[in-house]
């Protein structure tokens, strides 16, 4: 059976269907990390006191995790480009340059994690490490399953080039719409959990 | 984004490395702000101006949100009215006492 608008847009939305599906699901997970962060924010108001990220957590690592997801995001986007640009060769050194960045991400996330597993320091610790291990590990989870998609993207699944190129980038632009959106989310995590 | 031309692409990628240099110039600044230990107020509205500047680098550019079909902008805007709900609401009743 032939799935419809996987490469033409549909012309009632003018998107194909997968732009418009992925923009929902993230919709969906704007709302699951909202109300994370909006926990957060009442428990640390009504806290009595709340420790300083930069007092307990390790600066220096969270900022290399910080340049390594944003690099990860300008080669997945430049992968998309490749495509675009008929370059299928550019797009496998882009597509493999932001799987390493992610893989990067989540071994310092280990060390991170390790560290405090050997301090004696887990999430039942406090209400500041409970929310730490919690949005943190969310976030992790969310790496891992983007490093997955964008394996199959850059292994087996990018056979479709040789067969149906435009559907195979339309593929990679809304696998990069969640890569990015994965990006967007450490970006406020960051300065939340560490910085103030 | 469905009808772009080579050219365009082009220009898009000129766009993305001046993207990346900007978020970088403002992580280092969002981590260098933190040493100055400005007062908690202060520091959580700088340091979420900055975010969201960056934030909004990553939606406009990366995620090609400056030239989106009108659909996506309206699936965001009620994202974010729900959002704003799902942050505002609950902080409207922080200081709500248990009788």
């Amino acid at each position: 059976m032939q799935i419809p608008y996987t490469v033409a847009a549909r012309p009632d939305t003018g998107l194909h269907n997968s732009k418009l599906g992925i923009w929902l699901f993230l919709a969906s997970e704007v709302m699951l990390f909202g109300a994370l962060f909006s926990s957060y924010i009442l428990l640390r108001v009504a806290a009595p006191e709340w420790p300083h990220g930069s007092a307990i957590l390790n600066v220096p690592l969270a900022t290399l995790n910080t340049v390594v997801l944003i690099a990860s995001s300008v080669t997945m986007v430049m992968s998309w480009a490749s495509l675009m640009l008929k370059d299928f060769t550019k797009y496998r050194r882009y597509m493999g340059l932001t799987i390493v960045c992610g893989l990067v991400f989540l071994v310092v996330k280990v060390f991170e994690y390790g560290a405090k597993f050997s301090a004696g320091t887990f999430p039942g610790e406090d209400l500041f490490f409970a929310t730490y291990f919690t949005l943190t590990g969310l976030h992790g989870l969310h790496v891992v399953g983007g490093i997955i998609v964008n394996t199959y993207f850059w292994g087996p699944g990018s056979r479709m080039w040789n067969t149906e190129p435009r559907r195979f980038t339309n593929r990679v632009e809304v696998a990069g719409l969640y890569w990015h959106f994965v990006d967007l989310v450490w970006i406020f995590l960051f300065p939340t959990l560490y910085l103030l | 984004m469905d009808h772009i031309t080579t050219e365009d692409v082009k220009k898009h990628v000129r766009g993305y490395v001046i993207v990346f240099v900007a978020l970088m110039a403002l992580t280092i600044v969002t981590v260098a702000i933190s040493y100055l230990h400005l007062d908690v107020t202060a520091a959580i509205i700088v340091a979420l101006f900055i975010a969201t500047v960056k934030g909004s680098l990553v939606a406009s550019y990366f995620m090609h949100l400056i030239s989106e079909k009108r659909l996506v902008y309206l699936t965001l805007i009620l994202t974010v009215v729900f959002f704003a709900a799902l942050i505002g609401g609950p902080l409207l009743g922080l200081h709500d006492t248990i009788q």
